[in-house]
């Protein structure tokens, strides 16, 4: 597959994940809700094709597209939304804890901006051993208004740590706008620290793996962490229950204009029709196995409630 | 006569308040569109400069209230989830608590903190699911967990006139729960009052929050087998000790019902409390989740974790000595006893 096929088959591959994931909410068979990052896609597909297996990552409440395009099991993954014994995290996690710790996702959190001092961590350990592994922070726009965003910002920076800070920046913090919330600028925090900042269109797959391999080839080399700020428009509500709560803190206009821009289309454009075809074929029965699996898979067993709270048994 | 549901309870209250006090002002996240509802409708009668819009900064925004509040506002803080709190606990048990002792009785600090959601909402997992009143019960932040509509109005009115730092603990249980009132009644209920529910003769149960509607169901339900008080604290720090001595004098047995985690927990300090008073006929039961317990997501999981009915009867038939049978209810497999 052409690298253009890959982001393509990426992005459609999250998309049609979640479509899906939304069907099985309002079908009572994933339970608590999910949030979409449709429209948000190609920031996931380009900075993992950026990386390499051996890389590690740390999500948000809105990974999905993350924790995919990192390499999941669509059929686990999509039975760890569902609340099964089979998921990726034995049906403990859910959407907002999705992860895949065997691929190097060191989890999706749920904690606004708090999986940013966690990947900084980590990278910075990683070349403390002697590796050239990196990792990759991802993070919204209201995360940057968190203390414990701009204080791993600062630990990062002094400490060189080999951490590639992705900001998705799609506009809003649930309904709060970000020129509401942030005042100076996204890139600005950066500046304060001394930490190299590039702005992104982050629906072009193509644009933010170029950026993120600039970042990833200076973090290998020993030149610390990189923020990239890339510009998206999430398509869907904030999360499933918005739908019927309608806060309506945007405008259809608005919500039109920026759904025009659309990764799927953007990427889709780029490959031959009968490869696009080729690949929306497969990954149409790839997904439909998927929620097969997860709608067959069994509930974990009541009395298995508290396992796993300890690695190493107490008492 | 209207019903009154609980969230609409807390939105009457704040705006009643608000009304009345020109100082009292709310800071939270998307409090504007009101996405917790608590807030509904007070932008409009109250305009932006009341009613702010905060960045995703607790810390900051938590003691950005201290601060206001040394200089003459009334804020409502409005956390969107629970283990918020855990974030700005420095900022509420190590700075704004703090002031009043600190500084010889010179400030006060009038913030109310309110988690409407607080406990599990099913399946928002392991992050969002605490319910960590007893943190503030311990450290001595006057902490509150209201069961009713009427208790939800009358508990967050006095909590706003209230010139220390005070937490409202809403439980996502609890906020369905739909009464009827007489809105001309609806009033200030004392903080460090409990209420007793339901009276009885054969055991007091201790039940918090969400729980005192699923103490009343179980009482209900063993009526003329086992005549059951129902006592809700309301207020968990300060504890109305003499309420609850009270109707242990009259019952003599106790079984607490409490949605947090048993070790060093609530329902401890009720059963510590009651071993300190005069001689009970039973060794008492606490019905909680389990020790240390996170929620997993799973919902069968989860509620696994959850006090509930079948163990509340098991207790009060181990503490009474009567044979309590089967219950008839739904939620609960319950958690630890
Ligand atoms: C520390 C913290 N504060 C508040 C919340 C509630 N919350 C969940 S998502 C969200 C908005 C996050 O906005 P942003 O960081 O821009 O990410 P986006 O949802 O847009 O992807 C909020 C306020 C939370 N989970 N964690």
């Amino acid at each position: 597959m052409t690298a253009d096929a890959g982001l393509y088959r990426t992005v459609a591959l999250i998309r049609g994940f979640e479509r899906r994931a939304v069907e099985l909410v309002r079908a009572g068979v994933v339970p608590g809700g999910i949030h979409p990052c449709t429209g948000q896609e190609a920031v996931a597909a380009g900075t993992c094709a950026a990386l390499r297996p051996d890389d590690l990552i740390a999500s948000t409440h809105r990974g999905h597209g993350h924790v995919l395009a990192k390499g999941a099991d669509p059929a686990r993954m999509m039975a760890e939304l569902a609340g099964r014994e089979a998921g990726l995290n034995r049906g403990r996690g859910g959407s907002m804890h999705a992860a895949d710790f065997a691929l190097g996702v060191l989890g999706a959190n749920a904690m606004v901006g708090a999986a940013v001092p966690i990947a900084a961590g980590a990278a910075w350990a990683l070349r403390r051993a002697g590796s050239d592994r990196v990792a990759v922070a991802y993070f919204g726009d209201g995360a940057v208004s968190q203390g414990v965003v701009l204080e791993a910002f600062n630990l990062a920076a002094l400490w060189r740590a080999p951490v590639v800070l992705v900001c998705e920046n799609n506009g809003f913090a649930t309904s709060t706008r970000t020129a509401d919330a942030v005042a100076g600028s996204v890139l600005g925090r950066a500046a304060a620290f001394g930490i190299p900042a590039l702005a992104v269109d982050g629906t072009d797959p193509r644009a933010v793996l170029a950026a993120t391999a600039e970042a990833v080839a200076r973090a290998r080399a020993g030149g610390g962490p990189t923020l990239l700020e890339c510009a998206v428009y999430r398509f869907d509500a904030h999360h499933t229950w918005e739908h019927a709560a309608r806060p309506g803190y945007r405008s259809p206009e608005e919500e039109a204009a920026g759904r025009a821009r659309d990764p799927l289309e953007v990427q889709g454009a780029r490959i031959p029709a009968a490869v696009r075809a080729a690949i929306d074929a497969e990954l149409d029965e790839l997904l439909d196995a998927a929620v097969e699996f997860a709608r067959a898979a069994p509930h974990p067993d009541p009395a298995s409630a508290l396992a796993y709270l300890y690695a190493t048994e107490v008492g | 006569m209207p019903k009154l549901s609980y969230l609409k309870a807390l939105n009457r209250a704040l705006g009643d308040e608000m009304a009345r006090d020109g100082s009292v002002c709310v800071f939270g996240e998307d409090v504007r569109v009101a996405v917790s509802y608590v807030t509904a409708g007070l932008v409009r009668r109250f305009g932006p400069e009341r009613v702010l819009d905060t960045p995703i900064s607790e810390q900051a925004f938590t003691s950005f209230a201290t601060g206001a509040a040394l200089a003459g506002v009334r804020p409502l803080v409005e956390f969107q989830i629970p283990s918020l709190l855990f974030l700005a606990f420095e900022q509420i048990a190590n700075q704004a608590h703090k002031l009043s002792l600190m500084s010889g009785g010179r400030l006060r600090v009038p913030v109310t903190y309110l988690l409407p959601g607080s406990g599990s909402r099913e399946s928002w997992a392991g992050q969002h699911s605490d319910h960590p009143y007893g943190l503030f019960a311990h450290v001595g932040v006057k902490t509150v967990v209201p069961a009713t509509p009427t208790d939800a109005y009358g508990l967050l009115l006095s909590a706003l006139r209230d010139d220390d730092p005070v937490v409202v603990f809403a439980p996502s249980g609890a906020l369905g729960v739909r009464e009827d009132v007489d809105f001309a009644a609806l009033g200030p209920v004392p903080l460090g009052l409990g209420r007793v529910h339901r009276a009885g003769t054969d055991v007091t149960v201790v039940a918090v929050g969400h729980l005192v509607h699923e103490a009343l169901a179980v009482a209900e339900e063993l009526a003329g087998r086992v005549s059951v008080e129902v006592f809700d604290p309301r207020t968990l720090h300060p504890l109305d000790r003499a309420g609850l001595a009270a109707s242990l004098r009259r019952t003599g047995r106790l079984v607490v019902l409490d949605d947090s985690n048993r070790s060093c927990g609530f329902a401890a300090e009720v059963l510590a409390t009651a071993a300190e008073g005069p001689r009970l006929r039973a060794a008492p039961r606490r019905v909680t989740r389990p020790e240390g317990a996170v929620l997993p997501f799973a919902p069968a999981l989860d509620r696994a974790c959850q006090p509930g009915r079948a163990q509340l009867l098991a207790a009060i038939g181990e503490v009474t000595g009567v044979l309590v049978g089967e219950v008839t209810g739904v939620p609960g497999e319950g958690g630890g006893t």
